[in-house]
């Protein structure tokens, strides 16, 4: 096993995508996503990669559109308010069937908002990353493991179905330090790209990347099309973490660091003698509907924490076709929930029992 | 010493708040516990309080961040003052009492008073309060063995400052002393 | 029969949508044979613009990508670190490269980034039907500007050569027209110079083009022209405004 070593969960995203193959990094510094950059301005020149600070991050989002028409794997990171920027370039990059990756280390809004830990870009990166009918692969990582895992699964399934992959981490997981290890015999998946505009060396017709379609018919078979890929997606990489959920008559459904929270708040619970759970989407989208649906079947209540004003509640109700009451608990502003918070709210239900 | 410790260290940027923290958390790693550090970031960290949450558990550890600490580090007024009231029945305080004047009223805590710059000045080892205090916190919370302690004082001190490394160990004792 | 003119293997022998007298497609040519000359069609990628040159993917034979309006230059960025021994170039127009796209201009510029940047200023916004563009004249009249660009409200029209000789990363900044054969066979040397000068890694090398826009000028294709040197030459003077590499000021 390869040795365990503390690592700020920024500075272990950046190594990953190292690790993931990729060496193209366009970004614009911004609280609370900075040490990922700065991470890789210390080891890209080192590797033959490129570290670039733009003018912006719309530029920066648009040269990782360049970069990866080349067919290479690029990223870039921002936190909240500058993803806004990014989504013109995200748009694009769905609308080419490009794959990159996208780290945002939420931080609270609207506007400057402030630069504590927030979880208020759910809608935002599960819905609306931009105009248009698309959807990106968004992954949420609730510990600095799982950032590392998962950066190497998202540029795997962008590569797969040609879309952009987000990472929705956030302020305290990009900021906070845990064990990590990597797997120094981890061999990267290659997907083979010849849609790529690499130069075509006179050996094939020329690539074009491209959104535009002036025939509205060719563009809703090609909307079509990408949304196929989509059900192919939702039905095979759903995944989440259950947690006692087995017997559980409340479930708590909470990703990212409110997850951490409602973790503890359900052994509290538990501790109490409520039959507490926990469900933890690691794909907000897909959002894990099947094990939301089969915990639907013996809970009496689901309560959604987020740290917003109630975003992923949304889906959960979806999911689950309000079987069951679902309620909701959060904390915004980049203010983290406690424990004692979550527990008194799942104790609330518990004596309420579901109506 | 508690299974689960949950340490807040407070005090001014500049006074190793965070790196006191990594020590512990590095420790408690190496001894193969679930361990967490997690700072306080933004501008306050240029000059106003800075602080750190350190969880050293032999569970997963949930909320990284410490809002009812059972050991407490405060290496200035204001940061005493901020986190005195949260600290759990039975925690252990330890206060760099060079720079703050007070002693807690609470009768519930286990509070300990180091004068830590002053004793640091004493054995040649400024800059090293914070270390000093680390070795306290270390004497009444055993929050690794020593053997960890000394591995990840070791493993923190950058290999460009190795001549530090001994004063490091040096306050560390000098805390443990007390 | 000898052939003395045909179409450069660069261009596509596809029909391109652009009005007619518009001196898209004489630049278009132009790039077209330094392709062909330098024998880099294989190796380059060219990015298309937002604006009348939109479409230009379906019109260049080397790879090509289409970037969102203005950013051309950092997509072409993206593409030239991705793989640095390609020949990569942007295709722009005034507003793309000169309103929306300034900070990407001005900085792909500045880094002395090693992409070669053709620049058709026609001063209006041809694709959306005329209207002002950073580049229209002074009391020039446009869809919004019916009473002509009133410099106090709408302020002055940008020399993009001029402003941007000033910057270290830049190899060549020229401007040409392609008004008549005289100038035409100068802006194809400008050209290629300004591929040369990325094979050479000498920098950033622009090449604007004064352009006419007969369609939205509401003039024919001659009276255009004689519009456009009695009116933007004046304003746009043609000449080189830096010719070497990046840096070479700073030796």
């Amino acid at each position: 096993m390869a040795e365990r070593f503390l690592m700020k969960g920024n500075e272990a995203l950046a190594e990953a995508a190292i690790r993931a193959g990729c060496k193209h990094f366009f970004g614009y510094p911004i609280t609370p996503q900075t040490e990922l950059a700065a991470y890789m301005s210390k080891k890209m020149p080192k590797i033959g990669g490129t570290y670039l600070q733009a003018e912006s991050e719309i530029a920066a989002a648009n040269m990782v559109l360049g970069a990866a028409s080349c067919g290479i794997r690029a990223m870039t990171s921002s936190s909240s308010p500058g993803i806004s920027l990014k989504t013109e370039a995200i748009s694009y990059m769905a609308g080419s069937d490009l794959p990159c990756l996208i780290i945002n280390v939420q931080r609270g809004g609207p506007g400057l908002g402030g630069i504590q830990p927030s979880q208020a870009d759910y809608w935002q990166a599960t819905k609306a990353l931009g105009h248009g009918d698309f959807q990106v692969i968004a992954l949420a990582p609730s510990s600095v493991q799982e950032m590392v895992d998962l950066v190497a699964k998202a540029f795997e399934l962008a590569d797969t179905y040609r879309m952009p992959a987000m990472i929705l981490a956030d302020g305290m997981l990009g900021q906070m330090m845990e064990p990590v290890e990597f797997d120094d015999n981890a061999e990267v998946k290659k997907t083979e790209k010849p849609w790529a505009t690499a130069g075509h060396g006179g050996k094939r017709e020329h690539n074009v990347i491209n959104s535009l379609y002036m025939m509205p018919q060719d563009l809703e078979n090609l909307v079509n099309e990408r949304f196929a890929r989509y059900e192919v997606i939702k039905q095979n990489h759903q995944m989440a973490e259950e947690y006692l959920t087995d017997d559980a008559e409340i479930v708590v459904v909470a990703y990212g660091a409110s997850s951490r929270v409602s973790h503890s708040a359900v052994d509290m619970a538990r501790a109490q003698g409520i039959k507490a759970g926990l469900i933890r989407p690691i794909t907000l989208w897909p959002f894990p509907t099947d094990v939301l649906q089969k915990a639907a079947k013996t809970a009496k209540a689901f309560l959604t924490v987020e740290m917003s004003k109630g975003q992923m509640v949304d889906d959960v109700k979806l999911a689950i076709d309000c079987a069951v009451p679902v309620e909701f608990f959060g904390r915004t502003g980049g203010i983290i929930p406690t424990p004692d918070e979550v527990l008194a709210q799942i104790k609330a239900l518990a004596q309420g029992g579901a109506d | 010493m508690s299974k689960n410790l949950n340490i807040v260290i407070a005090g001014f940027g500049g006074q190793g708040v965070l790196f006191t923290g990594k020590v512990i958390a590095y420790a408690g790693l190496i001894d193969g516990k679930e361990v967490s550090w997690l700072p306080s970031y933004g501008p306050e960290m240029r000059g106003g309080t800075a602080n750190c949450s350190v969880c050293v558990s032999d569970v997963p550890i949930g909320s990284p961040l410490v809002v009812t600490p059972n050991a407490f580090v405060a290496m200035n007024l204001p940061s005493f003052d901020k986190f005195i009231d949260d600290v759990t029945p039975g925690g252990v305080v330890v206060v760099e009492s060079s720079l703050v004047s007070k002693q807690t009223d609470r009768t519930d805590v286990k509070a300990f008073y180091v004068p830590a710059t002053k004793l640091a000045e004493e054995h040649e080892l400024q800059g090293l309060a914070n270390i000093i205090l680390l070795g306290k916190l270390f004497k009444e919370t055993q929050f690794s063995s020593f053997e960890a302690l000394e591995k990840a004082v070791a493993k923190c001190v950058p290999p460009s400052k190795q001549h530090l490394l001994e004063p490091n160990m040096r306050a560390v004792k000098l805390g443990y002393s007390l | 029969m000898a052939v003395v003119f045909e179409r450069p293997h660069g261009l596509l022998n596809v029909p391109t949508h652009y009005c007619p007298g518009c001196t898209h497609g004489i630049v278009h040519r132009l790039v077209g044979e330094v392709l062909d000359e330098l024998g880099i069609e294989g190796k380059t990628v060219g990015v298309a613009p937002v604006g009348c040159a939109v479409f230009a993917y379906d019109y260049f034979s080397c790879d090509m990508i289409q970037a969102p309006h203005g950013r051309a230059p950092a997509v072409a960025t993206g593409a030239k670190r991705a793989n640095p021994d390609n020949v990569v170039f942007t295709y722009q127009g005034d507003g793309d490269i000169a309103a929306i796209g300034t900070a990407e201009t001005v900085h792909a510029a500045t880094r002395g980034e090693n992409i070669t940047i053709i620049f058709i200023n026609n001063a209006i916004y041809g694709m959306t039907g005329g209207q002002m563009a950073p580049t229209s004249l002074p009391n020039q009249v446009t869809q919004t500007t019916p009473y002509g660009r009133d410099v106090n409200t709408a302020g002055y029209p940008i020399r993009l050569c001029e402003m941007l000789q000033t910057l270290d990363g830049v190899a060549l900044a020229q401007r040409v027209a392609v008004d008549s054969v005289a100038h035409v066979n100068q802006a194809k040397k400008a050209i290629l110079k300004g591929f040369q000068n990325q094979i050479d890694k000498k920098g950033f090398s622009i090449i604007e083009v004064v352009s006419t826009c007969p369609t939205n000028w509401g003039m024919s294709p001659v009276k255009a022209l004689d519009w456009l040197r009695e009116n933007m030459l004046p304003y746009y003077p043609l000449g080189i405004y830096k010719d070497g590499e990046k840096g070479d000021r700073l030796k």
